[in-house]
């Protein structure tokens, strides 16, 4: 008798929806410190993501940078999620998202409000009074903030719709610090869209976050800086996949005691005294 | 006898102190040699867009932000 093995399953290739958008992939790549424009073009395509985030930043006299980066995303055929990173308060982070929706034609916005210079870690103070101005203003907003499921609350009464909370902090890639508060906050909003955003170092850490029922994750130095980008692109979108299906198929439970797998009953030698 | 209007404007333009006789933003913007389309401005904190650059007028002491777009995480 030959076995044939069923086809692997497509569901977990397939998105989620975002502010009304059904995204392509769970994976949402950073455009950063690739070793060339052409690298990163192939390992956008080789993650197979649907959404890439990028950022705006000062334009030197004469100089056409801006227009060659656009171009060059253009290309790829995927959505832009324009960031606000390096932004200290709440009103540098509205002027530069108004900036980047006239400049990217779109009203998504992955909202940064950096507190801290050593951690990155979002004030959320200045996030929350952004995230309701620019809800206010017609802006999808994708907050970056942390596992504080108060934050959280106030995040989605200002009118987000997503969150985004950090694994670790940008660019450790020490994997999901506190994995204990990012399941709270998966079991406190069930029906939200949830993306670790920041921190992941390896497949092995998106696909944790998969596993818990995390909708997405959003990263970019573990691909970029990896010896070879592209393949680590499609490590990436393997883990992400395992760990979703992983998720949909139902982990087993932790156990403290070992539990044999094999039966038990008709166990050789079972009932002679040692 | 006619009056000068382009007087040398002291202005900081994306941190960097420096003079121009633009009048409006969308001149400063056409004197550095951007393209309109290709870049997004603030004046003093303040988004201005695109279609309002024209009539904007420059004050002294203005801090212009132009940006344009980069690779981002």
């Amino acid at each position: 008798m030959t076995i044939i093995p069923p086809a692997p399953s497509a569901a977990a290739r397939t998105g989620f929806t975002v502010y009304g958008v059904e995204l392509p992939s769970r994976l949402l790549l950073g455009t950063s410190r690739y070793p060339s424009p052409h690298i990163m073009q192939q390992a956008v395509a080789a993650s197979g993501a649907g959404v890439v985030t990028v950022s705006l930043r000062r334009e030197n006299a004469r100089s056409g940078a801006g227009q060659r980066f656009l171009d060059l995303i253009k290309e790829m055929g995927v959505a832009v999620l324009p960031n606000t990173a390096g932004c200290r308060t709440a009103k540098e982070a509205i002027t530069t998202a108004q900036m980047a929706r006239e400049i990217f034609d779109t009203s998504w916005i992955k909202l940064e409000v950096i507190g801290n210079d050593d951690t990155l870690q979002p004030d959320l103070f200045g996030l929350v009074e952004a995230a309701g101005a620019l809800s206010r203003d017609g802006f999808s907003v994708f907050p970056y903030t942390t596992e504080d499921l108060v934050a959280a609350e106030r995040l989605m009464a200002a009118g987000c719709q997503v969150l985004m909370p950090w694994g670790a902090p940008i660019g450790t890639g020490r994997g999901l610090a506190n994995p204990y508060a990012l399941r709270s906050m998966r079991k406190y909003f069930p029906g939200t869209p949830l993306i670790v955003d920041a921190g992941i170092g390896a497949p092995s850490h998106a696909a944790q976050a998969m596993e818990m029922g995390y909708d997405g994750v959003l990263l970019n130095t573990a691909v970029a800086n990896a010896a070879d980008p592209v393949r680590m692109a499609r490590a990436f979108a393997d883990a992400i996949h395992a760990g979703r299906e992983a998720y949909e198929a139902g982990l087993m439970d932790v156990r403290d005691m070992a539990v044999p797998s094999t039966p038990v009953a008709g166990t050789p030698f079972f009932d002679i005294g040692s | 006898m006619q009056e000068s209007v382009t007087a040398a404007l002291g202005i900081t333009v994306n941190g960097e102190a420096t003079s121009t006789t633009a009048a409006t933003l969308a001149e400063l913007v056409e004197s550095l040699g951007h393209e309109a389309r290709s870049v997004a401005t603030a004046v003093n904190g303040a988004f201005v867009a695109r279609a309002a650059r024209g009539t904007h007028r420059l004050a002294p002491g203005d801090a212009v932000e132009i940006v344009a777009p980069r690779q981002g995480g």
